[in-house]
């Protein structure tokens, strides 16, 4: 086994491990947002090995940095008490949603093998760095580009706005 | 590579299940965010298998859409939180049939 392949299955488990943790978390919120810190930044050590560099970076930076600090900002202004289970007249009907998520994971977990094409041997040169993606960020997406730029201003004016008014 | 993917669908999945079990507003917004994640780890897997770089600027703009997203949507939660004193999503069903 690979050395890569050997961190590849440490980071993933550990992934796996910590998203598990945030959801069935019941008590903490605020341990929920810390399980998100591990995934996040488990994640970002997946994307390094798949040649990302500047998508690690950025993953590490954005949802390590400023999501899960918001998160836990807010976590800790509204000081919130512990949520439980569903009451049992819901508990059937999320049992069986939850099933028919697993049974459709199963599934695409077993369609994934054989239906992908080869990994390209050759990687060209400079792959992932931050010259190439932002080469293509700033020339052949820039519409896509300018677009998040105007979704970014909508989103401060109404972070802002909700902020500041009371809803009735 | 059918690993990464495979791990896609899995941190998918685990998000699914965490934003319709859940009552927890800030919770549900979590497991979004990790299936965003899942997104994005699909989308640098394929970039990776093809060798192409366009993947990544689809990654950076869905990292862009979730920041977003959380803003406006724990602006909501903290609005919510100031109206109603709950985050739970049970006791909000104004607009629910």
């Amino acid at each position: 086994m690979s050395i890569q392949l050997a961190l590849f299955y440490f980071f993933a488990a550990v992934a796996v491990g910590s998203a598990l943790a945030m959801v069935l978390n019941l008590r903490n919120t605020v341990a929920s947002a810390m399980s998100l810190v591990i995934t996040m930044v488990s994640l970002a050590a997946v994307y390094v090995l798949m040649d990302a560099f500047l998508v690690g970076a950025l993953q590490i930076m954005v949802y390590g940095g400023a999501i899960v600090v918001l998160f836990v900002f807010v976590v800790m202004l509204l000081n919130l008490r512990q949520d439980d289970f569903p009451p049992p007249r819901q508990r059937f009907v999320k049992a069986l949603g939850t099933l028919l998520v697993l049974f459709a994971l199963g599934k695409l977990v077993a369609a994934v093998p054989g239906a992908l094409p080869e990994a390209v041997a050759r990687l060209p040169e400079g792959f992932g760095g931050y010259r190439d993606v932002g080469t293509a960020l700033f020339t052949r997406f820039l519409l896509p580009f300018e677009a998040t730029s105007l979704l970014l201003l909508a989103a401060l004016v109404g972070a802002v706005v909700l902020a500041k008014r009371r809803l009735d | 590579m059918d690993l990464v993917v495979d791990l896609s669908v899995v941190l998918f999945a685990i998000g699914v299940v965490g934003a319709l079990v859940r009552r927890n507003v800030i919770v549900i917004l979590m497991s979004v965010e990790l299936m965003l994640n899942a997104v994005n780890l699909a989308f640098v897997a394929f970039s990776r298998m093809h060798g192409n770089n366009d993947g990544h600027v689809f990654v950076l703009i869905v990292i862009t859409v979730a920041a977003a997203e959380v803003a406006v949507g724990l602006g909501i939660v903290i609005s919510l939180f100031r109206n109603r004193d709950t985050v739970n999503v049970d006791d909000v069903s104004l607009l629910k049939w």
